[in-house]
């Protein structure tokens, strides 16, 4: 008996231990509440915790001025635009069809890869001189993603489009299928120029900096600011934490605190219920992706308070939820039409017309002037309202709307 | 201490935890305060209370997490918005839970497939089959009365600490009764309660089927505290089996209480605020997790004779 | 003496008839599969099929016959995922994409992997926490280490090795090669060393082995141990294929489950004391093909899932069956 009390304490102690040690560490998560009242004048640099390994000032300042480009193309279809495109020949490529289009997939396991894709099925279904379509769903497995690559090769394809699970670990195989067959990819990139072209919007620092950007317009200096993140550690996401963190840094507001939700509706609902609980306030929420926007507002909400600006995505519950209660708030986006370009420039390949070599597509943000344009109550709650697909055959019902 | 002590170590980590969390955060010792916290750990105690009669009995139910995600999809689906549909979907949930039990407790006993490869296959199966349903991602809305179980208040009190008492009342009664007995008996030694005139089989679907009537429940409050999410269930079953062994419960069965099982799992959800409250950066927070569950298991087992398990 | 021949007799007969069904099974799904596939206008066993069916069973197939150790004895290992994860990033760190880092790279995963298995051995064995327990919470540990540590692919593995992961010899890659060596060597000590017979032994009953002068506890650490190596082996061919160390590798190939459920698919019982590799082999192989069946037929990933499930649990219905049979004979 005494043994397993022993053997509890030591477990309890052991958990005291780690919990010592980790505040030593200069660490994204909360600070003490005191710390930060304390030192208003330092405000603007404490609360967001070390720059990210991720960061690139590069890169940041390009995608920051991407924003204010105008893009070239067709106005009424953002998915056929791009910035400040460097035009690449595409000849060698160029072959009489019908053609036969090869799709490797890192997986269709979230709402906006489930969006995207059937938004990319349908734009296959508009062009009769693909006749056939072959796409392979790596389930999110890396291992799985280079078999399918070296599998589909191996196919009669005639352009492959790829949609990397992770930046590093494919391109060994993407380096291996250029020779071969010209590659498309989107999305997440690879860490080789070998593909005729990447496509994928202004990118991850644009996306954190346009709600950071809005949150120190609309929240007066000393704002108590919470930041929720999905995860630690993915590119695409420590871009947008990143951009926001400089925001953050350059202003006056204070922010008390930088949470990890898993994209958990439930956790994320305890977090901000909690940072409610804790500092009786909070001025600003900063996301860096929308899909647990309208669970933090709901925290707002059940505790009797008034929802603070908030920045979200272009998913339907939130543009509901904010057309519903006039909040004040705006939703950057990571658009799905980009799921329909791909195609496009595989066909123009196979064309021999030219592509751009990097393709940027536009990036817009819903502010309350465009909301009414983008909510779509048809739609499920899931739905992506940038998903350029309501041209599309079988729209709204292939999408799950009414 | 004497009286801590006989009820078991869990009691007692219980509350160094709780006088831990109520020290770095004094709104927890008031009455709302601590109604959050319970509020906030009573899926996971539900699910803890359904699957302790499972582990009781000999076995285990995997698929509890997938099935919580079942509820929560086709909820939203079903109901649409609609305020109408509410009870009736509500009515079906249940009925699901249920069927999913029993189906795990007669393959289980029936065909005699471990109920390990039974609950994993049913995992795979539920999940697969929801969103093949509803084309990869969740579609339709919750109502406001289906969401007013997680998350609304009676009163003072909450819809789920309200539940989680008959809940939890309804487990204890059911392991004093007659039931209860068999099923520490067939757990304890199959072979023997066989002799003695116990149905081990029909006990034992039973298990299952409480089981998936407290996943049924659990996703009816998780739904209605957070909406509508594709991952709401994800990894639920873990947690609910870790729950269970910190309360002392062998696995292997005809051991242990209930209602230590559910202190289990409020120690969990203790841990998890426990480290928040802290800053513990999420990576290590797994870390410490792994350490505690081991630590606790390991104290339970000294006590008592090596009993092997993976029983089949 | 006796003990070993006895053992050895009644292995071999309970053993061969799940080990036929299962490639029985195997051959049906080929059969099915080129049948649906040629009706869908497509050719099943091409070289890339044929190639790829091999590639993407090798990992998983590694991890399962360390798994099948583990299960025999009578335990299971729910931490190969995680530390698949982390040996891809040990070795692909200390490669550093040098050539003359591979030696002390493969070495020191080795070692970090025998490590992990001897920890999991000694909580089972020595403090008494049940292998489920254990292996998560030593999963769970492992996890909150390598999330701490890294925050996405590391490392860099040199061009030699990766064709560890690339290279072939006409139809068969070199991945292949070294899962069919791992299952080879596994299958020898099964069936032709002591410690194979004492696995047995413990796993069939552990208290008649104990009784009759098995010490049980050193049999199941190093069956812990050698499994964990097997994951150890999978982790560096992944850092081979991905050309890096990834901290989701083993998640996110679900090799825990996934290679328990190869396991017992092919004829293992979960309870311990009856199987072997042979059928793992199988098992590995029938869900691969059908993977491949499902890539080319272009089947909704949601679907997979379904058949996934009502396949392991009705091939595990079938050999309960049998034994029911046998046993009321």
């Amino acid at each position: 008996m005494n043994r397993s009390i022993a053997a509890l304490v030591a477990g309890a102690s052991a958990l005291l231990l780690a919990a010592g040690c980790a505040s030593d560490k200069p660490t994204a998560t909360a600070t003490a509440p005191g710390a930060s009242a304390s030192a208003p004048a330092v405000a603007a640099s404490s609360g967001t915790g070390e720059q990210s390994k991720f960061f690139v000032q590069a890169d940041f300042d390009a995608e920051l001025a991407m924003r204010t480009q105008d893009a070239e193309g067709p106005a009424d279809k953002p998915w056929e635009q791009a910035i400040a495109p460097e035009m690449i020949d595409t000849a060698k490529y160029k072959k009489d069809g019908p053609y036969h289009l090869c799709f490797s997939n890192a997986a269709v396991n979230n709402p906006w890869r489930q969006v995207g894709w059937k938004t990319m099925q349908a734009e296959v279904a508009l062009h009769k001189e693909i006749t056939k379509f072959t796409a392979l769903d790596a389930e999110g497995k890396d291992d799985k993603q280079i078999s399918d690559i070296a599998e589909l090769v191996g196919q009669d394809c005639d352009a492959l489009i790829v949609s990397p699970n992770t930046t590093a670990t494919l391109t060994p195989a993407v380096t291996a299928a250029c020779p071969k067959i010209p590659v498309i990819v989107f999305d997440r990139g690879v860490e080789t120029d070998c593909p005729v072209t990447f496509i994928n919007p202004i990118g991850g620092y644009a996306f954190g900096a346009d709600g950071a950007e809005f949150l120190v317009e609309k929240v007066p200096a000393g704002g108590k600011i919470l930041a929720l993140r999905i995860l630690p550690g993915v590119d695409v996401l420590e871009t947008r934490w990143s951009a926001a963190k400089v925001s953050f840094d350059k202003s006056q507001l204070n922010v008390v605190g930088v949470e990890f939700t898993d994209g958990d509706a439930a956790k994320t609902k305890s977090i901000v219920s909690d940072y409610i609980q804790r500092h009786g306030k909070i001025d600003g929420v900063w996301m860096d992706a929308g899909a647990t926007a309208v669970a933090a507002i709901e925290a707002f909400e059940d505790a009797g308070q008034p929802v603070p600006a908030i920045v979200g995505e272009d998913q339907q519950d939130f543009l509901q939820k904010w057309k519903d209660g006039g909040l004040t708030a705006v939703a950057p986006t990571y658009p799905t039409y980009q799921w329909r370009t791909p195609v496009i420039a595989a066909l123009k390949i196979l064309k021999g017309e030219e592509v751009p070599k990097r393709w940027k597509l536009p990036q817009p943000k819903i502010t309350s002037e465009s909301l009414d344009t983008y909510l779509q109550p048809n739609m499920p709650p899931l739905h992506y309202a940038l998903c350029g697909c309501e041209d599309l055959p079988d729209f709204p019902a292939k999408w799950g709307g009414k | 201490m004497r009286a801590l002590r006989s009820m078991g170590p869990i009691f007692l980590v219980l509350a160094v935890l709780l006088v831990l969390i109520a020290a770095a955060n004094p709104f927890f010792l008031e009455p709302a305060g601590f109604l959050a916290f319970v509020k906030r750990a009573a899926p996971l105690v539900i699910l803890a209370a359904g699957q302790y009669f499972v582990i009781v009995s000999g076995e285990f139910d995997l698929s509890v997490g997938s099935l919580v995600t079942v509820q929560v999809v086709v909820a939203a689906r079903l109901i649409d918005g609609e305020e109408s549909a509410t009870w009736w979907v509500l009515a079906l949930l249940i009925v699901i839970g249920l069927l999913v039990g029993l189906v795990n407790g007669v393959i289980t006993t029936g065909l005699r497939v471990p109920s390990f490869i039974t609950t994993l296959g049913m995992m795979l199966v539920l999940s697969g089959a929801v969103f093949l349903w509803t084309g990869g991602a969740p579609r339709g809305a919750l109502s406001e009365t289906f969401r007013m179980f997680g998350r609304k208040d009676l009163g003072a009190v909450p819809w789920s600490v309200l539940i989680l008492l008959v809940m939890g009342g309804a487990a204890i009664m059911l392991m004093r009764s007659d039931f209860g007995k068999r099923l520490m008996a067939t757990g304890d030694n199959e072979r023997a309660a066989g002799l003695s005139g116990v149905r081990v089989n029909r006990t034992r679907i039973l298990a299952f089927v409480i089981s998936g009537l407290a996943a049924a429940v659990a996703g009816i409050l998780l739904g209605g505290f957070a909406g509508v999410s594709a991952q709401v269930g994800q990894g639920l079953e873990f947690q609910a089996i870790t729950a269970v062994v910190l309360g002392g419960v062998a696995l292997g069965g005809g051991r242990g209480s209930v209602v230590a099982a559910m202190a289990g799992a409020l120690t969990l959800e203790a841990l998890f605020t426990l480290l928040n409250l802290y800053g513990i950066s999420g990576a290590l927070e797994y870390a410490v997790q792994g350490v505690i569950i081991i630590a606790a298991v390991a104290a339970g087992a000294v006590r008592l004779p090596f009993k092997r398990v993976a029983r089949a | 003496m006796t003990e070993r021949t006895l053992t050895s007799f009644s292995l071999r007969r309970k053993v061969t008839g799940s080990t036929l069904i299962i490639y029985l099974a195997l051959i049906g799904v080929l059969l099915i599969g080129w049948v649906l596939v040629a009706v869908d206008g497509g050719n099943f066993l091409t070289l890339e099929t044929v190639v790829g069916i091999q590639q993407r069973s090798a990992a998983l197939g590694i991890v399962a016959v360390g798994q099948t150790l583990a299960i025999l004895v009578g335990s299971l290992d729910l931490s190969v995922a995680y530390l698949i994860s982390l040996t891809s990033l040990v070795a692909a760190e200390i490669m550093a994409g040098q050539d003359s880092g591979i030696l002390p790279a493969v070495a020191a995963v080795i070692a970090v992997s025998a490590l992990i298995g001897l920890v999991n051995g000694l909580v089972i064995t020595r403090l008494h926490v049940h292998a489920f327990i254990a292996t998560l919470g030593v999963a769970l540990i492992i996890k909150g280490v390598v999330d701490h540590l890294y925050d996405g692919p590391s490392g860099s593995v040199p061009e030699s090795f990766q064709r560890l992961g690339y290279d072939r010899l006409g139809p068969v890659p070199v991945s292949a090669l070294l899962w069919a060596a791992v299952a080879v060597a596994a299958w020898f000590l099964l069936r032709r060393t002591r410690l194979g017979y004492r696995i047995y032994a413990v796993g069939g009953d552990e208290e008649v082995a104990r009784l009759s002068g098995v010490r049980t506890g050193r049999i199941i650490v190093a069956t812990h141990v050698l499994c964990s190596i097997c994951a150890g082996i999978a982790g560096l061919l992944l850092a081979g294929r991905l050309g890096a160390g990834a901290p989701t590798v083993g998640t996110d190939g679900g090799y825990d489950l996934e290679s328990i459920a190869a396991v017992v698919l092919g004829g293992t019982a979960l309870a311990g004391g009856k199987g072997g590799v042979p059928g793992t082999v199988g098992g590995v192989l029938l869900l691969a093909v059908l993977d491949s069946v499902f890539n080319q037929l272009e089947v909704n990933a949601f679907f997979k899932d379904v058949v996934r499930g009502v396949v392991i649990v009705a091939a595990v219905a079938v050999y309960a069956r049998r034994t029911v049979r046998r046993r009321s004979r």
